[in-house]
């Protein structure tokens, strides 16, 4: 029996794969003359599909542990990669004829988001400090790097290095308070602190250290009070960067948020529980306020998202197998319609220059009948207009808050959530009721078809929303 | 024991009073090889716990990469400490308050401490420590050596992606080329008739 056998390496054969398949790319880019970008870019388009199907096809194998506990492969885990890996494909498949149009289109860029989404797939299945941390690195250090990767634009320098420099410092927070927890606790897998925290309790010393790992979260999730970068860094990203941070790197977040309260720190919920409550009304609140006086879409989305996952956050705070349920529920829309809404922002192009003032969106209804239209429902959506998607994504968060007995966190979450979505109608009421603006070059095939099947998903939500509840309770059992 | 003892308080005093010194200076060059000194320390100290591997390792990489490519940093860059440091006063109450409140909290914090009982790790004393390490690295953990591995390859390729620009139009010495020059390719022969010039 080899040590490989010994250790389980199978289970973590789609990280394998993806970290290979990226080398391979790599070297193809550096020796192989005959490619252009846009043949790594399929490629690593097709090799993050195939991984994503892989996981898919082994999913019939129930909860699986490698490498002595520190990789765990379960039923919550496969869900959240394959959404995470379809995440980072997407818009990958969507930024193409930007970068070509933009001259930012590099052999690296693909590969750079592969090797993110090995990190993201990583921290997903992390059952230990250390695959937590060095997870949450490989995604991150890719994501300073594309952040700036149009470098000769201060803006997209400055979002890189702020973003590495406020990411660092998170960095530094979560391995304190890593620390502290193997410090008090003397075990780093997630199933030795969670033995320890049995017999111990609560103690304060993990409390802080707790604490501080939440905070280090926190900071990936974008949720207030560390949400600061957010902002800047989806405004100077070029359009596909900031996509792509909205979609993939989310989801990848909140499952190791997800993995960890419920996980090791299910004995002590109580004393994680008001820290996240409390982030996720003030994500809610200043996400939903915020947003209101922005002009740039992008500025906007960044608020967007750092309410949403407030909103997703209220599924964790119940801290309940319902709760996760809905939080994957939350994440599985708000990917949906994230991609989409990035899809018509991407289509914003008007005599071949990006544009991405809102005031620019005036009167698209009269101009361009089909973007309007999409980008109105996906903004219902966000909304929370019944019966498209959005609704019931908040639906369940909200309603497992209640089960919960968080009744204040849910009455928030419904007075946040009609604040918000003030903004949203205004952008509706921009596209069929102002003055039109000038016509916009037309989408590009990549992104028609992202659009409409966002809108075919948010449209549809409520059809075949019984399979994809299932789905997810079944996910959110497996982590309990 | 003694000695172990009057050793331990000798490099934990010279370590923070070299780590406050880092901050206080007024030149950062003397900054930096404050920060030296307090890694020869922290050193010190991993030897006196038995840990001989990791403080070659901590001279190694902190003060013969980490420091030097610092004081290069420092030395390069002209950059302005008492500018720098003008904005200090206004930020000392804030920064004060809150670094007091954390302290104070880790005092409490480390007043409560007791080893978790039974989940130890065992005693060093009896271990190699470079074969203690090579028993895990490869097996163990191979996981996380490997993910860090990735990293670092990220850490290349960006920046590589973020610094490397391919200049036009300047020449580049090629020595092969050079070396593969004969007279035949090199030279030029021609016959000049008599005053006419070429």
């Amino acid at each position: 029996m080899s040590i490989f056998q010994q250790l389980g390496a199978a289970a973590a054969l789609p990280e394998i794969l993806l970290a290979i398949m990226a080398m391979v790319l790599l070297l193809e880019g550096v020796f192989v003359t005959a490619h252009t970008p846009n043949t790594i870019r399929w490629g690593a388009i097709a090799s993050m599909v195939a991984v994503a199907g892989l996981v898919i096809w082994k999913s019939g194998s129930g909860s699986v542990e490698a490498f002595g506990g520190a990789f765990v492969a379960d039923g919550f885990a496969r869900l959240m990669k394959v959404l995470a890996l379809l995440g980072g494909a997407v818009t990958l498949a969507m930024s193409g004829k930007y970068l070509a149009r933009t001259r930012m289109d590099s052999e690296e860029y693909p590969v750079l988001i592969m090797l993110a989404s090995v990190g993201m797939m990583v921290m997903i299945s992390a059952g230990d400090l250390i695959s937590l941390y060095v997870g949450l690195e490989l995604q991150s250090l890719p994501l300073y790097v594309i952040a700036a990767i149009n470098r000769d634009n201060a803006k997209s320098s400055e979002a890189g290095l702020k973003y590495f420099v406020l990411g660092a410092l998170s960095s530094g927070m979560l391995l304190y308070g890593a620390s502290l927890v193997y410090g008090f606790t003397g075990h780093t897998d997630f199933a030795g602190i969670s033995a320890a925290l049995a017999k111990t309790g609560a103690t304060p010393g993990v409390v802080f250290g707790l604490v501080f790992i939440i905070t280090g979260l926190a900071f990936k999730v974008s949720a207030v009070p560390f949400h600061m970068w957010t902002p800047d860094v989806y405004e100077g990203a070029p359009t596909p960067v900031t996509a792509f941070f909205a979609a993939a790197p989310k989801i990848a977040a909140i499952a190791l948020f997800a993995r960890v309260m419920v996980g090791p720190f299910a004995g002590v919920t109580h004393s994680w529980q008001q820290v996240v409550i409390f982030i996720s009304i003030a994500s809610m609140a200043f996400g939903a306020v915020a947003a209101i006086g922005q002009s740039n879409i992008k500025r906007l989305m960044a608020y967007s998202s750092i309410a949403n996952m407030g909103f997703a956050l209220v599924g964790l705070a119940a801290g309940t197998v319902e709760g996760v349920e809905g939080l994957i529920v939350y994440m599985l829309i708000y990917l949906a319609t994230t991609l989409g809404t990035f899809a018509c922002i991407m289509a914003m192009r008007r005599k071949g220059i990006y544009v991405e003032q809102i005031s620019d969106l005036a009167g698209l209804s009269r101009n361009d009948k089909g973007l309007a239209f999409v980008l109105a429902m996906l903004m219902f959506s966000m909304a929370g207009i019944p019966p498209l998607a959005g609704f019931f994504g908040k639906l369940f968060v909200f309603l497992a808050a209640v089960k919960a007995g968080l009744y204040v966190l849910a009455v928030l979450g419904v007075v946040a959530s009609v604040i918000g979505a003030y903004y949203y109608l205004r952008i509706v009421k921009l596209i069929y009721f102002d003055e039109a603006a000038e016509k916009f070059d037309g989408a590009d095939m990549e992104l028609a078809i992202v659009a409409y099947a966002s809108l075919a998903f948010v449209l549809g939500f409520i059809v075949f929303a019984q399979p994809l509840v299932n789905l997810a309770s079944a996910a959110a059992k497996s982590l309990f | 024991m003694i000695a172990t003892t009057f050793f331990f308080y000798l490099f934990s005093l010279f370590a923070i009073a070299s780590a406050v010194l880092v901050i206080t200076m007024k030149n950062p060059v003397h900054s930096v090889l404050f920060l030296i000194l307090c890694f020869f320390n922290a050193a010190g100290l991993f030897v006196l716990t038995g840990a001989e591997f990791l403080a070659m390792i901590l001279v190694v990489v902190y003060v013969g990469a980490v420091a030097v490519l610092f004081l290069f940093v420092v030395m390069m860059l002209d950059v302005d400490f008492t500018e720098l440091r003008s904005g200090m006063l206004n930020y000392l109450p804030v920064g004060g308050v809150i670094g007091m409140i954390l302290l104070a909290e880790l005092v409490l914090l480390f007043s409560t401490w007791a080893a978790p009982a039974g989940d130890v790790a065992a005693s060093v004393e009896a271990a190699q420590n470079t074969r203690a390490l090579g028993l895990v690295l490869y097996t163990k953990y191979v996981f996380f050596f490997q993910t860090a591995g990735l990293i670092l390859l990220v850490a290349m390729i960006g920046a590589i992606v973020l610094t490397l620009r391919h200049r036009t139009g300047i020449k580049r010495q090629d020595v092969n080329t050079q070396v593969a020059r004969g007279p035949a390719t090199a030279m030029e022969i021609k016959k000049v008739e008599s005053g006419q010039g070429i």
